[in-house]
Order: C-alpha cells, then structure tokens, then sequence
C-alpha cells in the first residue's frame, strides 16, 4: 500500500507515453492518407501498373563485323483477369481479330495462370495491328501492350549455329529465378550457349493507370524503377560468305561442311544439309513451323555436321600411317607390293605400280599398304598382346580427340566411336580376336564411327603437325564497344610433328601428282592438300567424303566434306572442299569448270 | 451461485465491449484481405476467416472458463504456470516445427501452436507474483536483477527460437518496472537510446554529434553553472557521442545482410521494392491509396491483390487503412488507446499489488504489440513480425491476448474481495 501511493503518479508518464505513440501513428496516417498525395490512387481506384521492361537481346555477327542476327519490335497483348470489367467482346474480338471462342479460351488460361497477374493474351501483334489496337485500348480495362524483341535474319543461312529462342518452360523457370512465365529463353545453338551474355538484365517501370487503365504517369517520378540493360553483341568465327557458298554447294544434297582455321580452332562454316530458314522459327508462325520441320522426312532440323557419324573410309588412312611412324614400325620409305583386284585380305581398288611406299599409298589410297601398316602396329612385339598393342593404337586416336566430344560452344554433339578390346570380346571370344579379324580398321570402316566435326578438326591437326584448339564458334563477346576474345584450350596429340611432312606430302600428290585421287581439281596458285574418302554404305549408294587443307606451307583453312550417296570421294567431297577453300582464300575467284555442275546436281530427288 | 452472479456484475464490460470490437474488427478485415469471389461467404472453412470465427469462438469458450475460475487460483499458481510455460518453450525447441526460418510451433494435426504467444501472461503472472512478495524495492539491484531475469529467460529461449520479434516484446515490461519503482532513468536511458539509435543510422554521425554538442553547450548556459552539473553534462555527451559512433559500428560490422538491408530500406538508404523493402513500400501504397474515407469494404486492390504480402497477419492494419482510410485506421489507432488508458485505470484501482502489476503487464504487452506493428505497417520502424493484437490472423496469438487480458478481467472483478 506504501508502494502504490510512491510511484502512483508515474501513471501519468506511462499514459502519457502511450497517447504520444498514438499521435504520432495519427499524424502519420493523417500524413500518408490525407496530404501526400502520391499515395492517393483510391479515388478512380487506381492501380500500379508494373510493366518489366524487356532489354534489346544481344546481336550477333560474323568474323568480318557482317550481321547475322538482329531484333525486330513486336507486341504482346497484356491482361489482367482482375482488372477486366464489362467490356463489349464482339467489338473487342473485331479489333484483335480473334472469334468469341477463342477469347473466351485465352480468358480462361489467363485465369487459370493468375487473376491478379499479367499474362500474355495475344503473342506477337505485327507493327501495323498494333497501332490500331493501342488507339482503342483504353476501351478495354485490363488489357494493356507490351513490346519484345523477335529475332531476325538478315540471310537464311546458319540456322542451326544461329539456334533460336522459345518461351521458357516450366523446368527452366524453376531452375533460373531471373525468369517469369512468357519470356524468351535460348532454345538451341549460340542463342541458348551464350543466353546469359545475349539476354541483358531486365528492367521493371512502375506507372500509374487510371480506371480506363490509361498510363498516367510514372509512379513518385520512377523512384522504384529500374533500366532495363541490353545484352551483349557476339562475334561469331564463321565467316558469312563462306557459310552461304557451302549452303548454296550442299543444297539438294544430304551432307555437310566443316571448316576450321587450324591455327585457332575457329569454325569459318558448319555446313548441315538439307537445312532450313531461320526465320521460320520466329514468332507467331514458329511452332506451326517446326512442326513441320521436325515431321519432315529429310529431318532437316537435324544437324549432320554434329551428330551424323560415319566411318571416316580412306581418310582415316593418314592417322594408320602417323601411328606407325610414331611406334617405329613404318618409314617413309617402307614399301609393301600390291596386287590391285586380287590383293589378299584386302583389295585394292586402284590399279597402280607395285610395290609402292608411303607418299605414294596416300597419293593412290592403296588399301593393302595400310592394311600392312595396321598389322604391323597391332602385331608390334614391343607389347606382350595384341590387346595391348590396340589400346595404344586407341589412346592414338583419342590424342586426336576421336570417340569423345570436344564439349566447348557447340552444346549438341556427338561423339563417335572407336571399338574397346571388351567390343571384340564379346563379338569373337575374349583375346582370341587379331590383327586379322579386325583389318577393315585398318582402312576406316568397320566399327569406327567419326562426325563431320572431328574429321575436320583431325584435318586441321595434319595441318598444324600435331596440334589442335578445341573447335568452337564464339570468336568475341562485345562489352560495351570493347571487344573481348575467348580463350579455348590448345591440346597436344601423341605423334610428333617430324612425323607429319610425309603424310602432308602424300595429302598434296592426291592433288597434284599424276595419279592422285584428285588430281582433276588442283588449283594454280594455291598448294592444296587432300584426302579423299569413299564410306561404304549398305543401305544405298556410298557416301562421298574428303578432307583438305590450303594453303600446304601456312594453311589457313582445314576442311571435311561429307555428301551422302555422292559415290566416289573424287567425285563430289573433292570439288566441293576444293570451292571451298579457293572461296576462302581467294574471296572472289575464277569459277572452274566444276562450280556449276556442284550448285546443281540434285542428289536427293533421285534417292 | 452467488458469487459468480457477482462476478459478472462486477466484470468491467467496457473493456469487454472493447476487446469484443477490436475481435470483430479484425474479423472483418481479415475476410476483406483476402476476398475472393469463389469463396465469398465469411463463414468458409476452408478460408482465414472462417478459421479465424473457430479461433474468436474458442476464445469465449476460454475467457468464460478464467471467469468463472476462482480468482485466487491465478496468483497461488503463478510460478507453476511460469515453469511450465518455460518447459515449452524449451519442448517447441527440441520438437517443435520449423516454419518460415522460426522454430516456434508444436503442430497437432491440421492446427499449430505457437508457445511464445501463451508466455507472455505467463510472464506477467510471475512478475506479478515476484513484486508483490515482502521487502521487493526495484530501488535495489538485487530486486531489479531477479525482475529482470524472470523476463529474460522466456526471452532468451524465444530468441533461440529465432523469432526475434516475440522475443524483443519482453521489452514492455520495463514500464511495469518503472510503476513499481524502477528508476525512471532506465526508462529515460531506453527511449533516448532508441532515438539515438535511428537518429544515428538515420543522419550522418557527424551532424548526430555536432548537434548533442550544442544541446550540452545549451544545457550548461541554461543550467547553474556548478562543477558537478558540468561534469555531469560533459560526462552525458561523451556516452551518447561513443553511443553513436557504435551504433556504426555495430550496424556495420554485427548486424547479418538482411538485418541490415530491412533497416536500410526502413531509413530510405535502399530502394530495392522486389527485395526487403517490398512489404514496406506496398503497405505504405496500399494504407496511403485510402485516402479520407476509403475505398469501401471489400473495394481494396492493393491487399486483395495480393501486392502487400501477409495482409491478414503482420499487415493486416494495411486493408483497414485502405478499405476505410483514415477515418477507419484513426478509430482504429483510437480504439487502442482507449483500451490501454482503460486497462491504466483498472490496474491503479486494484487493491492488491499482483494485480496491479499483472494489469499493467497486460497494458506494456499490448501497447508493445499495437505500437510495433502499427509502425512497421507504417514505415516507421523495421518490419519485425508481430501480430496485432486481437485483429491479426491466428489461433495462438488470439488465444494467447484473450488469456492475458480476461485474467486481469477476472482479477480486476475479485478486486473488492481482496484485503
């Protein structure tokens, strides 16, 4: 009782202060509701709008500064489920040019997605429906337009390099918060490689609309907005020109082109055919498109240059003989005879002096000659077994990045295939399989499956004598006016450089001796090396296939060219890798003779 | 039976009808915050606010059963409550259920309860039982210590619970401590130290510092100029001149990222609306778009739309701010007043200490509750999850405020048969 009297009139102080709390929470809402009125939105029952603010996607060049892929505006028709009242649907369905079923459909998905939420109504409105829609819009609370970018072509080549961009699904969404329902993502090629460098960083504008949801103005003079920043420009490796050539030389031929700067491992053109137009997979006509694409029967969004693998023929004759000069079991001038037709346990197709040694095996593509370089390998009594001997002539091959991927920009790519001992194992019996039961290795059939890529990369590594970069296609990245050039890795292969000259000479007799395989082709001016390649094939015609490099002393272009059902590898790979590399090195050039005939032949109408 | 006719005669039925207000106000605007038409009818089960009629019923179940329980029973108990609630607090930290980073609840099928909510009377009732004993005098540090470490232990293990917010509501009682005779610096000390505190993250340091410099200067002209008074103003700048500059360094250096960010955004140093300062800037847009009169039950936009997160828990005050301006949030913000001046005069008419001291544990504990949250919703203070009492969504918190307040109801009723 003493106690309360004390202290009783600190009651006061406690009252006082919680009526003081009061006060200020008065002002304050007083403050927030009544004066300020940047708050006051009620009275036509205003909203926010918050409008995210799409960033330009980065473009993307060639190696020579020419555009290959640009933006082009577009608009999306916005609703907001909530926010839509009483509108007149007929009028409205005259105006965006959809049926009252329709709009009822995308009500009911745009519902289904979010009432309170924006989502797309009506994707990809061209320029001039849009001018008269966004005049009458503010009929239609709810409804509101927002532009994006599409990609752009300017030439229809590349298309599988170039890759494109789709809506993101729901998986990706998850695994990137940066996305929400309806933005674009990189699907394929550079566009989904390089996603993160092309696609810029979003902004968001916050306005404020009115109930006709008519913009006002922006929201407290864009305090809480933010800049949308645009992606960065890639520079390719390809070389437009030559890209288009190859195209235009493969076109009405199954096949491909792979051209690489040996020097850098820059791909100049990855050549896939038949092919298609990049700008059929823009827009609104895009899955219509590629439907069709993908049910086509020349399956033309499939890209052979990474993922068709065949047996690598006669080409793969020049790796058997740097093999056998790196282990010491073949000399550049080991001869070994050859009986043509009746040669035994392989035959040789070519008719030609005998015996013959190793710049002439190349320069004719004697198949005895490497069927005695593969037994000499295999049957090497340096190692104890046979098994042993063919695991080194395997990691040979895998020094030369064979029978795996290279992994580096390309995303889509196979890898091949050399046979394991435990392949053979299991076909013959464990260990009691030879040099003999296996021999069609020896001149590049059999079991050895190799893509297009690696044919050319192995080509560019006879160029280099022995090395290689990992091939790839993104040559520089753009940031802001600078350009920064990417770093890919060098690799070593196992057979040293002495080794190569030999080969490269035999590569330049296919050319220019008097019985290479050809010898029809050779240009003036400049030393060209070849190797010429005919894949057996069971199921029709064989495949036609050629490796080269120009110029022979400083080469700037190694080349593979696979054309299906083309026959003899002279007889379509040869002149088509030959255009190629004369296009290259040349610019302009004086057409031979066999230009026309290549643009021409039409190898698919027959088949 | 005659006792309880008595007992209802002598409740104080304005504070019923205050506390039933509140309820029904909060009922509403919870089924206002998240209308929809698919579920209109307020009495929805499967919705808030058709829970939340479940909640407000128990509710009477349980203040009915405090009425009619006899008095005595709440101070002979106090202490056996207290430990009990602490074996709780320390059960829900072994075998509680994580929600939302907070490992506060004890889940029972579809329904889970939040012991923080009950330790606050629990709380209350000790203290209460403490001050009241012999030869108590907060004057004294070993009183003020044993008060104190009665308030810390649920504290501390609330803390641990990281619901940091529960925890820091402890704080209140320091005005049931000044009743009672704690020195009033304490109390001075706290509030300048909370003004200092914004001041210093608020302003540059610098200007903090030069203006205490010039209240002191103002001080020792004003006052008379004896050593001690001099010293003494001297001494008081150096402290709250070091209080700024550590207030830096703590904010700089101790204080986790997001701690950080959400105090940043509160001072308008950040402006990230996506992030932390999100709630914020949606409740000020939502409670500001109001305006005078509002826009009208069940007309709001912002809460509906769901722009404001948690708009029927922690910023619930936000649909009433936008469907009934500020018509609607001052009777609101009045209604609360009223209340606590309300529960101010019960607790001084009591006749006995425990009571007095229990009804101003009630008074410090909802004020604490009413002016955070209020705040929060306001921009005024950082966003630290606390309920509002009585009008936020949820069984425990309802439960837990209707137990605090209808013990003292029940106290406040016996209060003539105490000697």
């Amino acid at each position: 009782m003493q106690n309360k009297k004390a202290f009783e009139s600190r009651k006061v102080v406690i009252t006082g202060i919680f009526i003081l709390v009061g006060i200020i929470f008065l002002a304050r809402l007083f403050f927030v509701q009544v004066i300020d009125d940047s708050y006051v939105l009620s009275a036509a029952n205003n909203v926010l709008r918050y409008e995210v603010q799409y960033p330009a996607r980065g473009l993307v060049y060639d190696r020579e500064g020419e555009l290959l892929v640009f933006n082009e505006a577009a608009y999306d028709l916005m609703v907001v489920p909530n926010q839509v009242k009483e509108i007149d649907t007929t009028l409205f369905c005259q105006l965006v040019d959809i049926t009252v079923a329709e709009f009822e459909e995308k009500m009911a998905k745009a519902k289904k997605y979010s009432r309170h939420k924006a989502s797309i109504f009506e994707e990809q409105i061209p320029k001039e429906q849009y001018g008269f829609i966004e005049e009458k819009l503010f009929r239609y609370p709810g409804f509101y337009v927002q532009s994006r970018t599409l990609r752009k072509y300017p030439k229809p080549y590349a298309a599988h390099t170039l890759g494109y961009i789709g809506e993101v699904s729901p998986g990706e969404l998850q695994k990137d918060p940066y996305y929400r329902q309806g933005d674009y993502i990189g699907k394929s090629g550079i566009e989904k490689a390089y996603e993160k460098v092309l696609r810029g960083k979003k902004g968001l504008k916050v306005s404020m609309v009115d109930v006709f949801n008519r913009i006002k103005g922006s929201y407290q003079d864009g305090k809480y907005d933010t800049v949308a920043v645009s992606g960065n420009d890639l520079h390719l490796t390809l070389d437009a020109e030559l890209q288009e050539y190859g195209e235009r030389l493969m076109h009405n031929k199954r096949g491909s082109i792979v051209a690489i700067e040996p020097s850098t491992g820059e791909i100049l053109a990855l050549v896939t055919s038949p092919a298609y137009d990049p700008n059929l997979l823009v827009g609104r006509v895009r899955s219509e498109n590629y439907t069709r694409l993908y049910n086509d029967t020349l399956v033309p969004l499939f890209n052979r240059a990474l993922l068709a693998m065949y047996p690598p023929g006669s080409t793969f004759k020049l790796l058997n003989a740097l093999i056998g000069m790196q282990e010491g079991v073949l000399f550049e001038n080991t001869e070994y005879p050859c009986a043509g037709e009746s040669a035994r346990p392989i035959r040789c197709s070519h008719n030609h002096k005998s015996p013959l040694a190793l710049v002439e095996s190349i320069e004719q593509s004697c198949n005895p000659y490497y069927w005695n370089v593969f037994r000499s390998i295999i049957d090497n009594p340096k190692y104890a077994s046979t098994r042993e001997a063919f695991n080194k002539w395997r990691d040979y091959l895998e020094s030369f990045n064979l029978g795996k991927t290279f992994s580096t920009d390309l995303l889509v790519e196979r890898g091949g295939n050399i046979p394991r001992p435990e392949y053979y194992d299991k076909y013959f019996g464990k260990n009691v399989w030879r040099a003999m039961t296996i021999r069609s290795l020896s001149i590049g059939q059999g079991e050895l499956l190799i893509t297009p890529l690696q044919l050319a990369n192995m080509t560019a590594i006879i160029a280099n004598r022995g090395f290689y970069y990992d091939p790839h296609i993104l040559r520089a990245v753009d940031y802001d006016g600078e350009l920064t050039p990417v770093k890919f890795t060098k690799h070593e292969t196992m057979v040293e450089s002495r080794h190569f000259d030999p080969v490269i000479e035999g590569m330049r007799h296919v050319y220019a001796g008097e019985h290479g395989t050809a010898r029809w082709y050779g240009h003036d001016s400049i030393q060209m090396c070849g190797k010429t390649g005919t894949v057996q094939n069971p199921h029709g015609e064989n495949h036609s296939v050629f490796i080269a490099f120009a110029p022979a002393d400083d080469p700037k272009i190694a080349i593979s060219v696979v054309v299906e059902n083309g026959g003899y590898g002279s007889a379509f790979g040869a002149p088509i890798a030959t255009l190629m590399m004369e296009k290259f090195i040349l610019g302009d050039f004086d057409k031979p003779w066999f230009e026309k005939k290549m643009l021409d032949t039409d190898l698919i109408v027959g088949n | 039976m005659t006792s309880r006719t008595n007992i209802f005669r002598n409740l104080d039925w304005w504070t019923i009808l205050l506390y039933t207000t509140l309820v029904l106000l909060g009922w509403i605007s919870i089924y206002a915050a998240i209308y929809d038409e698919e579920h209109s009818s307020i009495l929805d089960m499967s919705q808030s606010y058709g829970k939340q009629l479940m909640w407000i019923g128990t509710s009477v179940l349980l203040a009915v059963i405090i009425l009619v329980t006899e008095a005595k029973f709440f101070s002979t108990f106090s202490w056996l409550i207290y430990l009990l609630m602490l074996g709780l607090l320390i059960g829900v930290l072994l075998f509680g259920k994580e929600i939302a980073g907070s490992k506060s609840w004890f889940q029972f099928g579809g329904f889970s309860l939040q012991p923080a909510e009950f330790a606050k009377f629990a709380t209350s009732l000790a203290l209460a039982k403490y001050l009241s004993g012999l030869n108590r005098n907060l004057k004294k540090p070993k009183s003020l210590i044993r008060a104190m470490l009665i308030l810390a232990i649920p504290a501390g293990l609330i803390f641990l619970q990281n619901d940091t917010g529960s925890a820091i509501v402890y704080t209140a009682f320091i005005f049931v401590l000044y009743r009672e005779g704690m020195t009033g610096s304490i109390l001075i000390i706290g509030l300048t130290t909370i003004l200092l505190f914004m001041l210093a993250l608020l302003v540059d340091k610098l200007v903090v510092i030069v203006g205490l410099a010039l209240l002191a200067t103002l001080f020792i002209l004003v006052i008379r100029k004896t050593a001690g008074n001099i010293a003494m103003i001297v001494g008081l700048f150096v402290i709250t001149a070091g209080f700024v500059y550590s207030v830096d360094h703590v904010f700089q250096h101790v204080l986790e990222p997001h701690q950080r960010t959400r105090i940043n955004v509160l001072l308008g140093k950040e402006s990230d609306i996506r992030g932390a300062g999100y709630n914020v800037h949606q409740s000020l847009i939502a409670i500001g778009s109001g305006g005078f009169s509002g826009k009208g039950f069940l007309e709001g936009t912002q809460t509906k739309f769901n722009f404001v997160p948690e708009q029927s828990t922690d910023f619930i005050f936000c649909t009433v701010g936008e469907e009934w301006g500020f018509f609607g949030s001052s009777l609101v913000v009045i209604l609360f007043l009223v209340l606590l001046s309300r529960l101010i005069y019960l607790a001084e008419r009591q006749r006995s200490k425990f009571s007095r001291v229990y009804g101003y544990g009630v008074a410090s504990v909802i004020f604490f509750h009413f002016a955070v949250n209020i705040a929060m919703t306001l921009g005024l203070f950082p966003v630290i999850g606390i309920p509002l009492p009585f009008f936020s969504y949820g069984g425990s918190s309802l439960w837990g405020f209707t137990i605090l307040l209808f013990i003292f109801l029940k106290l406040d009723a016996n209060r003539m048969n105490v000697l």
